[in-house]
């Protein structure tokens, strides 16, 4: 026997997928979650303005990467659970969502491509956090994360940008330049900068148009 | 001793070392080399109109999904009433774009009417290139591209497409890549037929170009926001613009879109 053989080129003959941009960035009272906006079939963008931000519970959201059919059917068996956890047990913590992503990732990962940043807000602890799940199924407990096709471009840049007491305003900007050049490089990411901040104050959307973010 | 009748007549294997006996292996076909496009460049699109041709092409060599190089011109102007558009792999781009300047040279040396009578011109431009085309497909090494060669000649548009397999086609309308499945359908609304060629303007058919461009920038994710358009015209001759960029484009409804099914906020 030689070796164990796997087939990575799993995305189906004509399946959608979220080429994509992704991250989350706590700060000092919150989080940040970003996403691009393009969703494709090999070149073709089938959407220009995709939400890639997902809400499963009111302060946890996550984005997702891979397969838009196996990220949206993942995200909605993780909204029922954690409405029915919230029913017996009340507000669950942000690590017992990215838990309960981890499992549904995890078991089946033979059948899934779906890569996931699970990130929120917890009013009990004060803080935001950020939870990265990869192809594997496995959880990373991160400060940031990046993730998606256009994340590679991104490394260098976020690796030498990101600082721990960033204050709102310059979580955003971090954001919205590293997205910026995801976007540029990356093909399979595009259309609008979607943003989602989660603080003790509730929840805020964002949206940058390529005519302000094109030339940062 | 060795005594297989294979070995009769030369040294042991000890003396010289072990026979290559590979050109007793040979393949009974020539060398082919079928390839695969490495640096690309997505659609070209071209009309006719009322007084000549448009064509464009974006700026972008992709490396796969990785938008590599931005700056990369598409468009050949060949004398004064030419224009040659190449999408696909761009060494190969960069070959044509030398055999053209060889052309231009060959044409031009010792020959003083090189600029009036015995100037090249798009039909023979046309026809040099898709024989080339033609014949590098059927040694099975093609140059992985799709051409458009638009030009004026005797006074008429001229407007013809020619890929790596050598087929060839003629239509007021032209477009390749993404192209041909995205911007010929709008392309056609305005000029659905050869006689619908006298009703067009330059304006129309520029305004119909462009709009077509910014289509393909929604749709096509291998295509760049800058791009070059040329316009062979009759009387005013050769207009080569550019750094030209998509202008005019509708986002605005995206705020409004959350989720993807059941999501409110």
């Amino acid at each position: 026997m030689n070796g164990i053989q796997v087939d990575i080129n799993r995305l189906k003959k004509g399946e959608v997928s979220l080429g994509t941009s992704i991250m989350a960035v706590t700060f000092n009272g919150g989080v940040i979650l970003g996403a691009d906006s393009r969703t494709t079939t090999g070149a073709y963008i089938a959407n220009r303005v995709t939400d890639k931000l997902t809400r499963v519970h009111e302060k946890i959201w996550c984005c997702r990467s891979g397969s838009a059919a196996d990220t949206q059917a993942v995200a909605d068996i993780v909204q029922y659970h954690l409405e029915l956890y919230t029913a017996q047990y009340g507000t669950p913590s942000i690590d017992t969502a990215a838990s309960i992503f981890k499992t549904i990732c995890y078991d089946n990962k033979d059948n899934l491509t779906a890569g996931i940043i699970v990130a929120g807000f917890d009013d009990k602890k004060g803080e935001g956090e950020v939870y990265s799940i990869p192809l594997g199924g496995s959880v990373h407990k991160q400060d940031y994360a990046i993730a998606g096709s256009g994340s590679a471009f991104i490394y260098g840049y976020c690796d030498k940008n990101y600082r721990k007491d960033f204050n709102k305003d310059e979580t955003v900007d971090f954001v919205k330049h590293s997205l910026s050049q995801a976007i540029k490089w990356d093909g399979s990411s595009g259309g609008v900068i979607r943003m989602v901040i989660l603080t003790k104050d509730g929840l805020e959307r964002l949206i940058f148009y390529p005519d302000e973010y094109e030339n940062l | 001793m060795n005594h297989d009748p294979f070995s009769w007549g030369r040294p042991s294997d000890e003396t010289y070392g072990a026979y290559n006996d590979s050109i007793a292996h040979t393949s009974p076909f020539p060398k082919m080399n079928t390839q695969q496009p490495i640096i690309t460049g997505t659609s070209v699109i071209s009309m006719k109109y009322n007084n000549g041709v448009i064509i464009a092409a974006d700026n972008l060599g992709a490396y796969g999904s990785l938008l590599r190089f931005t700056d990369v011109e598409r468009l050949f102007p060949v004398g004064k009433n030419t224009v040659v558009g190449i999408s696909g792999d761009i060494s190969d781009m960069q070959h044509i774009e030398e055999m053209l300047s060889d052309l231009e040279i060959e044409n031009n040396y010792d020959n003083s009417h090189a600029e009036d009578d015995e100037a090249l011109k798009p039909s023979y431009i046309f026809e040099y290139l898709s024989t080339v085309m033609y014949q590098r497909r059927s040694k099975m090494n093609p140059l992985f591209n799709a051409l458009i060669v638009a030009g004026t000649e005797n006074g008429e548009p001229f407007l013809k497409y020619v890929n790596l397999l050598g087929v060839t086609y003629s239509s007021p309308t032209l477009a390749t890549g993404f192209g041909a499945h995205l911007a010929v359908p709008l392309l056609r609304r305005v000029i659905d037929r050869e006689e619908d060629v006298a009703k067009t303007d330059l304006d129309l058919a520029q305004k119909t170009i462009l709009e077509s461009m910014k289509v393909l920038y929604y749709r096509d994710a291998r295509s760049s926001r800058k791009f070059s358009l040329a316009i062979i015209d009759k009387d005013q001759g050769l207009i080569f613009k550019q750094g030209l960029q998509v202008e005019n484009m509708n986002w605005n409804f995206a705020k409004d879109i959350k989720g993807y099914g059941t999501q409110k906020v």
